[in-house]
């Protein structure tokens, strides 16, 4: 058999080498890889500046120089540690519960970044969008307990517009108000503030990550009720609006005294 | 080769030269690299804040900014086009750079060169073995593999584990388990690879010496004529294959070390008893009379 030209030592030995070099560059870097995949996991208490990028685009754009934190007048910045679970190691943050965002009106933070990893196009800091704020306990909030606690509704920066107090009726005493606090999405900025100021010693508000606190409508959902006002007519034309069948005597509402059995049943529909 | 081979390495320039002119840009090194480290501390401890953030960015005097060049570029290549102020930052660092030698950021202001020089010390102490020592290149590789893994993850890649902003940043803002990171690069400096972090595997260095290609400042072995080959110099740098080209040329061959790795450090000078080395520009061929008569005279 015809063996091939043998290669030359040097070639042979460059090729190895190159090989060896470029084998291991790709175990590193898979290591790496893992590494930085890794650092994506936001804890949910770990809250970034206003104007932060989206969290994948923020960890391309943040450099990690600290501008924001010193800049920050109430020292509400931290650059995260090396540590476990913790935000990106040397990325700003803030944990709402031990200093929230005072929502400075010149947004220092964002004036101070170089890289435009917290957006210079955020210039109204009531446009922030943080976080959201979410009464995640109503079992323990005061104010849904009876009591007129309101200390996150009176400290929110944006009150009445991000936080409200939504009266119901009180069950429990049968004759007293339902102060709920209530947070509009479209309004909280996620500061904070209200997280911070609750007296139970662990918040019954907490401002979560946008991803957490909120769901989403599917894209294709319309609400009837605003097509229709938006139209001011039936959407289908021609339908007949019967009248409601309002509980009482004479219908055929079975739960209200005096009612009737239906003319028919459906099958199957018994009880 | 003499007996004075045996020397401890330095003693002959000490004799020579003083233990000050022995020691000189050791001195002035070690003082620009506390320099750089007090001038970020001032503000955290003294609350005078001429310089504010880290090695990663930072302002001076509240206008001048300053980009570390090859974390902006990690940023860049992950998919994000910074803001002027990081990109004139970065600007002015490379042009720095370009012109004084771009491993002039290892041995001046790195933080962590202190602690593989520490490291290279106890490793001379001990009497250990070299190690495994990987090709200078290596260096080269792992910097393309972290643009790679950079562009494939869409986020700073070097950043997760650079212990260089980890150590300056630890300094200035707070440590976390940084400094076991730290420990981890002198530990292998001195256990598993006689300068084995800055000299074969990080690729900051590899970046600066890729920056400082064409830089005007240079060390030339003009004196190379009185050179009585203690080999001292060789001992005493860290990237040792850059001295031979200058140091052992034939007449017409250029007296400058013109490696990229050269980190003009300058340790060289000052562990020479016969001033073989100097500093000067790149465009500096001159070499001491000394050599043609030692010529003439073989
Ligand atoms: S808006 Fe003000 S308080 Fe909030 S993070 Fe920025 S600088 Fe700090
Ligand atoms: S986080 Fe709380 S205090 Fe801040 S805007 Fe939202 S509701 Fe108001
Ligand atoms: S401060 Fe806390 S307890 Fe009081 S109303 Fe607000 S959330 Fe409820
Ligand atoms: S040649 Fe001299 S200046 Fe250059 S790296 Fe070596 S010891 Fe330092």
């Amino acid at each position: 058999m015809l063996s091939p030209a043998p290669m030359s030592p040097a070639r042979r030995r460059f090729l190895t080498d190159t090989a060896r070099m470029a084998g291991g560059c790709a175990v590193a870097g898979l290591g790496l890889a893992y590494l930085v995949t890794d650092a994506r996991a936001l804890p949910a208490e770990a809250l970034r500046p206003p104007g932060a990028l989206p969290e994948g685009d923020f960890l391309a754009a943040c450099i990690r120089c600290g501008l924001c934190v010193r800049d920050c007048p109430y020292n509400t910045l931290s650059l995260a540690e090396l540590g476990f679970d913790g935000p990106a190691t040397g990325t700003p943050f803030f944990t709402a519960r031990d200093v929230p965002c005072e929502m400075c009106d010149d947004i220092p933070c964002i004036a101070a970044c170089p890289t435009g990893a917290l957006d210079p196009a955020l210039t109204n800091i009531d446009d922030a969008r943080i976080g959201t704020a979410v009464l995640v306990d109503q079992e323990n909030c005061l104010n849904f307990l009876g009591l007129r606690c309101d200390v996150c509704y009176r400290v929110c920066p944006v009150i009445d517009e991000a936080i409200s107090l939504e009266l119901s009726h009180n069950d429990r005493s049968g004759h007293h108000a339902i102060f709920a606090p209530t947070v509009h999405a479209d309004k909280c900025t996620g500061c904070g503030v209200c997280e911070k100021s609750c007296v139970l010693p662990e918040a019954a508000i907490k401002v979560l990550p946008v991803r957490l606190a909120r769901g989403a409508a599917g894209e294709h959902y319309l609400k009837g009720w605003e097509e229709k006002d938006a139209k001011g007519a039936p959407l289908v034309e021609g339908i007949i609006d019967l009248p409601d069948r309002l509980p009482g005597p004479g219908t055929d509402n079975l739960a209200a005294p005096g009612g009737f059995e239906p003319a028919f049943k459906l099958p199957g529909a018994s009880q | 080769m003499s007996t004075k081979t045996k020397l401890p390495t330095g003693q002959e320039a000490v004799a020579a030269k003083g233990w000050l002119g022995a020691h000189k840009w050791l001195i002035l090194r070690r003082f620009s690299q506390s320099s750089f480290l007090f001038l970020f501390l001032m503000g955290p401890w003294l609350g005078i804040w001429w310089v504010t953030g880290t090695l990663a960015g930072s302002r001076t005097f509240g206008v001048l900014p300053l980009t570390d060049p090859f974390v902006l570029l990690q940023s860049m290549v992950a998919g994000h086009w910074p803001e002027l102020t990081a990109i004139i930052g970065a600007g002015i660092v490379l042009a720095v750079y370009a012109l004084v030698g771009g491993r002039v950021y290892c041995s001046w202001v790195c933080p962590i060169n202190p602690v593989t020089d520490a490291a290279h010390w106890l490793h001379d102490r001990l009497g250990l073995p070299k190690g495994w020592q990987p090709k200078r290149s290596t260096r080269l590789w792992i910097l393309g593999t972290v643009l790679v893994v950079t562009a494939l993850t869409g986020a700073i890649a070097w950043e997760v584990v650079n212990p260089i902003t980890m150590l300056h940043r630890g300094l200035v803002f707070g440590m976390g388990f940084a400094w076991a990171l730290v420990g981890a690069v002198f530990l292998f400096d001195v256990v598993v690879a006689r300068h084995g972090w800055c000299g074969h595997l990080c690729p900051v260095g590899a970046f600066y010496s890729l920056v400082g290609r064409k830089s005007l400042l240079r060390i030339s072995a003009s004196g190379r004529a009185a050179c009585d080959d203690c080999m001292d110099c060789f001992a005493v740098c860290p990237e040792n294959q850059v001295i031979s080209p200058a140091l052992r040329g034939k007449s017409g061959e250029t007296p400058l070390i013109l490696s990229p790795d050269c980190t003009n450090c300058g340790r060289c000078i000052d562990v020479c008893s016969v001033d073989v080395f100097a500093f000067t520009h790149r465009f500096d061929n001159h070499v001491k009379d000394t050599e043609l008569v030692a010529d003439k005279a073989a």
